[in-house]
């Protein structure tokens, strides 16, 4: 009895500061306020305003950026892990990387908008070198932009995909490669009944994670595009922020509370893949 | 539920520093595409890095550091810095607090509790950190809008001081709840702590003098590792403060950055090296673990 006690500053904890201020958003994003009497009443206003127009085109941006920057990132992550764990002399190359990839995959957010803003953005190092000096310009990428924000965002996805990917690679043995070239399986055969099967989970796990944080982003995007750019993220802080609109605080809730919902519909997606995968191994 | 453990299982290995394995040897000819994939991403990683360096320190006359002597003095710089370690310093202590004896008991005496603390520890790694504070706003707000003069008002609004805003530190310890987790119940799996406190228990030491005298000389790395993740998570957080309204340190980068652009970079640049440093720190605490545990 006195153990079970233990554990409850824990679910005390959780319940205050994670579940209540979720549980908070789902039902205060069902409350209006009256532009006139300032009275509050139920009503599905928010949530049918954030399915149209500007707030449709914030949600369909944020999961296109994310959708492309989680799978560019997985892409590149792999391959960048399998290039590091196979490379011959590669033990100083292998520790370079994986400590390199655990500071960046940390550092996001503002210093990382600077950093790029220094690099292409306007007055940049590289824009000036392009411009200027080689007289090539930019080809019409701008740093201020949905592309732009996709390669900054990669810079922290790679990262975190080589971390969370190389564990799972070198679970992968090296036994079962000897075992398949010995019984004359090429390499794509080998790849397609032995290491892909056994890769597909932790994968397919470490491109949501990627989703996830790309999805969530916002420090970068604030820094980089202020909101001339459609992304929920920074919708939400826009609605917040509003003084002007009575019931715009409500609206900030149903978008945030969209988010929540469409990231649970994600893992729901995920979990069910897993499944899958996990039954097919068996 | 086993989907979100496995998705666990490929977090941990963030920040540590894998073993060793064995190298099968590369194939003739097949590692053109290897080095192209290193070139590529070693120029996409690399010149971000220069180019902020380079951009902080030229001049119209040539080259100098003085953007970078500029920062200690610079208006709100000491400020939101000391504001920002102060809250790194609270959120690792709470943390650990909370954690180490949720982690201990429900590996020794609560079992039966592990997927759900799991659950629970997990879900800030997928839920976005601008809907969680949408919401704790929302619950901030209820003090003038209903509980005005009462006590619990003056708790709320007390929770809210702009000099040390201890909201704060209560959302990033849910921030960094799977970091600290993953780091603790690794360190508590890795010790066979089970043995060893009942090794304690029988010779008749009671359960704080476990926890105190077995559990944290033994959780000492995990401990370390934990908290350098979670003032690295601190010092970078921008959201949260953000959308509360309070001044640290990343967002009084992107307040100055409009003005003084080679100092927000310059700082910017500093932040990593910060980063850099606290992450080695790590990886040194995790070799030393791992020469002490095979020698």
């Amino acid at each position: 009895m006195l153990t079970v006690l233990g554990a409850l500053p824990f679910f005390l904890y959780v319940t205050v500061f994670l579940l209540l201020p979720i549980g908070v958003l789902a039902v205060e994003a069902f409350r209006a306020t009256d532009p006139v009497t300032f009275e509050e009443s139920w009503s599905t206003d928010s949530i049918v305003a954030v399915t149209e127009g500007a707030y449709r085109r914030a949600y369909l941006g944020s999961l296109q950026l994310s959708a492309i920057t989680a799978l560019l990132g997985a892409v590149l992550g792999l391959a960048l892990a399998v290039a590091i764990l196979r490379a011959k002399r590669g033990r100083l190359l292998r520790r370079l990387v994986l400590t390199a990839s655990g500071v960046l995959a940390n550092f996001g957010g503002i210093p990382l908008a600077f950093a790029f803003i220094a690099t292409i953005g306007g007055q940049g190092v590289v824009t000036a070198l392009l411009t200027e000096t080689l007289g090539l310009g930019l080809g019409g990428f701008s740093l201020y932009s949905m592309a732009g924000l996709a390669v900054v965002y990669l810079y922290f996805l790679i990262p975190l995909m080589v971390l969370t990917i190389v564990p799972a690679l070198e679970a992968l043995r090296p036994q079962w490669r000897e075992a398949a070239d010995n019984l004359g399986a090429t390499g794509w055969q080998y790849w397609r009944h032995v290491g892909g099967p056994v890769l597909a989970p932790p994968v397919i796990g470490a491109t949501m994670l990627l989703f996830a944080s790309a999805f969530a982003a916002y420090a970068t995007a604030r820094a980089l595009v202020g909101s001339s750019v459609p992304l929920v993220t920074l919708q939400i802080a826009d609605a917040l922020s509003s003084n002007v609109v009575i019931g715009s605080e409500n609206l900030g809730k149903a978008l945030a509370l969209g988010m929540v919902l469409l990231i649970g519909l994600v893992m729901i997606f995920y979990a069910w893949v897993q499944r899958r995968t996990q039954r097919w191994l068996a | 539920m086993a989907g979100v453990t496995a998705l666990a299982e490929s977090v941990a290995g963030a920040g540590g520093v894998a073993p060793e394995t064995p190298v099968r040897p590369g194939r003739r000819g097949a590692g053109a595409w290897r080095y192209a994939v290193l070139a590529v991403l070693g120029v996409y990683f690399l010149v971000p890095i220069a180019a902020s360096v380079w951009f902080t320190v030229r001049e119209r006359d040539g080259v100098s550091l003085e953007t970078y002597a500029e920062i200690p003095g610079a208006e709100g710089f000491a400020e939101s810095l000391t504001r920002s370690l102060a809250l790194a310093g609270l959120t690792v202590v709470l943390a650990l607090l909370l954690m180490v004896p949720t982690v201990v008991l429900v590996n020794l005496r609560l079992p039966r509790l592990r997927t759900t603390v799991e659950l629970l520890t997990l879900m800030p790694l997928v839920l976005p950190p601008i809907a969680l504070v949408v919401g704790v706003r929302s619950v901030l707000s209820w003090a003038p809008d209903y509980f005005l003069n009462t006590p619990l008002a003056e708790v709320f609004f007390a929770l809210q001081e702009p000099a040390l805003p201890w909201i704060l530190v209560f959302v990033y310890v849910v921030l960094a709840l799977p970091f600290v987790y993953r780091a603790l119940d690794a360190g508590v799996r890795g010790a066979d702590l089970r043995t060893l406190s009942e090794a304690a228990r029988n010779l008749g030491a009671s359960w704080p003098r476990v926890l105190v005298s077995v559990v944290l000389p033994v959780l000492r790395t995990s401990v370390l590792n934990a908290s350098f993740i979670t003032v690295a998570l601190v010092l970078g957080e921008f959201t949260v403060a953000n959308i509360l309204g309070f001044e640290t340190f990343p967002t009084w980068i992107l307040r100055i950055g409009g003005s003084q652009p080679q100092l927000s970079v310059a700082v910017s640049v500093l932040s990593l090296l910060v980063t850099w440093v606290l992450l080695l720190m790590i990886s040194a605490l995790d070799r030393q673990r791992g020469a002490k545990e095979s020698s």
